[in-house]
């Protein structure tokens, strides 16, 4: 009895050490993040999480082991068009196999056969977007084409017999990112062509949800909608999460900002080489004010294009 | 590490919301490189006059109708704080973006039309800011410039739209004469308009006050899952949830309800965080219990030794709706409060408000889109609440209309409370207050026979 009582009494005194700091911000962030999260994992019975394998999403899947205490209960979708920065597949498999996560791969193998792709130069690189990802994206996630799921102790891909449509999507936008992404919803309904209606959105509050759904439709959810690029940079330095090297200049005086596929991503000149010094060129720095995106080349083939990329299905 | 606050900005369609925004952006700096040259050039080559409502409208649909849809999330930053302006829609068509919007703010500014005056919306927007509990309120007397900057108008303005506010329970804290094309008392005053003294809109929003969680308040907590995730042979049995109120600490003993569940607290749960024992309000926690006990995502943990919530199948409400088909008593709908969901009907429509004139509408037995209404809620399985006024978190509820949330409301009181004044106890009730009576008579527990004849007589 003696005994118990004094360990509680310790215990007591070393929390007043602990949390008498009050919730900073990323404190909330990620308390709402994680609440998302697990009423996504209550809700879906058939969810997945797309993962980019850039830092976004890399936050997101921390979120998703605080959320669920150190494990990961459902499968990551990447989406592979065969273009991505070749460090990128690299990095996931080895994570994947590492953290011993449920990794899914889909691909248009179609597109990719009949060369319908920019690099190939049959098609501009928003139709080569919509082939490579919005396409294959939403035949992965329903089940009519092939999902490749990793091995983890072999590290191969073997065709995986679950064609279960997911019913729950887990997605890292952000909406300070661009006009369309500011307009999310946390839960955000899409139709049986993956189709989002803009003008007339659920509403929410109070941390409830849009989690019925009709046959035929799906949820996308979206954890990350109200932190910021910075937000993203401060919580894994605070969090000393583990990152893709490529963001970092190794020495050529670029690095990358953004991540996607290489005919399409230009790296941006800058020496920051750890999260530190990425973190003080935004807050301060020379990208203080200059848009997140503005390696990407598909955003600047006319205005409004990520949206119509996004109603039709793209990230 | 700046704090960080949501604020939303509501008024009446046209009034000026996104032009009030762009201009915040603007004059602090808060916009990307280039972003304001390339609206420009995109105005230029479309021949239209630049407005600065086009630097958030970046969606095709509100670029043609010049209106705002949806609610747009604004990160914009001052020297004290970091914001996310919330821009919500003021066409009718719209409330439930503009509720939504609304429901994640901690304050408000309210636009007016200073030409146009006082518009149904903008009070029917003030009077939805006060039941979704926003109390910290600027109103922006927009357009002086096309009003000759007159003071009289300001007043006269300031004179109704105050006693409005005063009516469902608002005290602005400031009205504030500005012009937000001419960037006149958004962020810097002017020499029109000499007969005001008073603040400008970005002094008045670092002003606000951040809301304190509800540390010391009750504790509160929904169970949002039971995991045990085996995975390299993890054998904990967490019991996950965010706290809406208080503090709990190992070693304290709770309830879990409606099921009337106890244990004791074992430990607190995290995931890379230092280990501690205790957590408070606004955390997302997990807990292990000294005892196996079965228990649901839905229930309601509370502290054996503090005030317990309301347990109840039917409650008195205040709700406003959504919907698209007409909120209908005796009709099947489901309610959400916290985790819990159950199904419900609307036993008793009591008043119908219209927001606007604050009169109540007799003589109609349904709710209409845009109404507010207080009535008897009749639940299929028992939930527990606390009261509006008691603590806000655990009283507010949506309801669901099929696949769509088409309402929402806060509970005001427990409906099967009069009753059990009014009617006999329960003959279960009597046989075990005689039990207690006569087994434990050193717990001196009153006589349930003696207080029902009290009530009688009295």
């Amino acid at each position: 009895m003696v005994v118990g009582k004094s360990r509680n009494k310790r215990m007591r005194t070393s929390y007043k050490t602990i949390t008498e700091r009050p919730m900073d911000y990323l404190d909330k962030l990620e308390a709402q993040s994680v609440y998302i999260l697990r009423e996504a994992y209550r809700e879906f019975k058939n969810l997945a999480m797309l993962w980019s394998i850039g830092k976004d999403s890399t936050v997101m899947l921390w979120l998703a082991k605080k959320a669920f205490f150190g494990h990961v209960p459902f499968p990551l979708v990447h989406i592979d068009t065969s273009y991505k920065i070749p460090a990128m597949i690299e990095y996931r498999n080895r994570l994947a196999r590492e953290w011993k996560l449920n990794l899914i791969v889909g691909q248009n193998k179609q597109a990719l056969k009949d060369k319908l792709t920019f690099p190939d130069g049959q098609v501009d690189r928003i139709t080569c977007c919509k082939n490579l990802k919005s396409e294959a994206l939403k035949h992965t996630l329903s089940g009519e084409w092939a999902r490749y799921k990793l091995d983890n102790n072999s590290g191969e891909f073997f065709e995986h017999e679950d064609r279960t449509s997911y019913t729950g999507v887990i997605v890292g936008v952000r909406a300070d990112e661009e006009g369309s992404r500011s307009k999310e919803r946390y839960f955000s309904p899409r139709d049986k062509n993956n189709d989002w209606d803009i003008g007339d959105q659920p509403p929410e509050l109070w941390n409830q949800f849009k989690t019925d759904f009709a046959p035929g439709t799906h949820i996308r959810i979206h954890p990350l909608l109200d932190w910021t690029e910075l937000n993203i940079w401060e919580y894994l330095e605070r969090e000393n999460i583990p990152i893709i090297p490529i963001y970092f200049d190794n020495g050529s005086g670029t690095r990358y900002r953004s991540l996607g596929c290489y005919p399409c991503t230009k790296p941006v000149e800058s020496s920051a080489k750890n999260v530190k010094e990425i973190i003080e060129e935004l807050r301060s720095g020379k990208f203080a004010n200059i848009a997140e995106r503005s390696g990407r080349e598909q955003d600047k083939d006319g205005g409004g294009t990520l949206e119509a990329l996004r109603r039709d299905g793209y990230m | 590490m700046k704090e960080r606050m949501n604020i939303v900005v509501v008024g009446h369609v046209d009034h000026g919301k996104s032009t009030l925004i762009g201009r915040l952006l603007v004059d602090t700096n808060s916009l990307p490189q280039g972003k304001l040259e390339q609206v420009k050039r995109n105005c230029e080559i479309n021949s239209k006059p630049f407005e600065y409502a086009f630097l958030l409208d970046a969606l095709a649909d509100e670029q043609a109708q010049g209106i705002t849809i949806d609610t747009a999330r604004i990160f914009f930053n001052t020297a004290k704080r970091e914001y996310i302006i919330i821009d919500a829609p003021g066409h009718i068509e719209f409330l439930k973006n503009m509720i939504s919007g609304a429901a994640r703010a901690e304050a408000a500014v309210l636009l007016i039309d200073a030409e146009e005056g006082i518009a149904d919306n903008s009070k029917r927007h003030a009077y939805m800011l006060s039941l979704l509990g926003i109390k910290q309120v600027v109103v922006a007397v927009n357009k002086m410039d096309l009003v000759d900057y007159s003071e009289e108008t300001f007043l006269k303005i300031r004179k109704d739209y105050i006693y409005y506010l005063d009516e469902i329970g608002i005290q602005p804290a400031a009205f504030v004469p500005v012009s937000a094309r001419n960037g006149i008392n958004i962020t810097n005053d002017s020499d029109k308009m000499p007969w005001y003294s008073g603040k400008t809109i970005i002094e008045l929003i670092d002003d606000f006050k951040k809301e304190k969680d509800e540390e010391q308040n009750n504790f509160r907590m929904f169970v949002q899952g039971v995991y045990k995730f085996t995975a390299g042979s993890d054998d904990r049995r967490i019991i996950a949830g965010t706290i809406a109120s208080g503090t709990i600490a190992a070693g304290d003993e709770i309830i879990f309800l409606p099921s009337r569940k106890i244990s004791k607290v074992k430990s607190i749960e995290n995931f890379n965080k230092p280990k501690r024992s205790t957590a408070t309000a606004g955390e997302a926690i997990g807990i292990t219990l000294e005892t196996q006990i079965y228990v649901t995502p839905s229930e309601l943990i509370c502290k054996i030794n503090e005030k317990q919530p309301h347990t109840s199948d039917r409650f008195r409400v205040n709700i406003f709706w959504m919907g698209k088909k007409t909120l209908t008593p005796g009709k099947n709908y489901k309610l959400k409060i916290g985790t819990n969901k159950t199904n419900c009907v609307i036993e008793t429509i009591e008043h119908i408000l219209d927001a606007s004139v604050l009169e109540n509408l007799t003589g109609r037995n349904e709710i209409h889109r845009h109404e507010v209404a207080q009535c008897i809620i009749h639940t299929e399985a028992p939930v527990s609440f606390d009261l509006n006024n008691e603590l806000a978190s655990t009283s507010r509820f949506v309801i669901v209309d099929e696949f769509d949330i088409s309402g929402g409301g806060f509970i005001t009181s427990n409906a099967n409370v009069k009753r059990r004044n009014n009617n006999a106890y329960h003959p279960f009730e009597l046989e075990l207050n005689n039990l207690i009576r006569k087994h434990f008579p050193h717990w001196e527990v009153k006589s349930l026979e003696e207080i029902k004849f009290e009530n009688i007589n009295n």
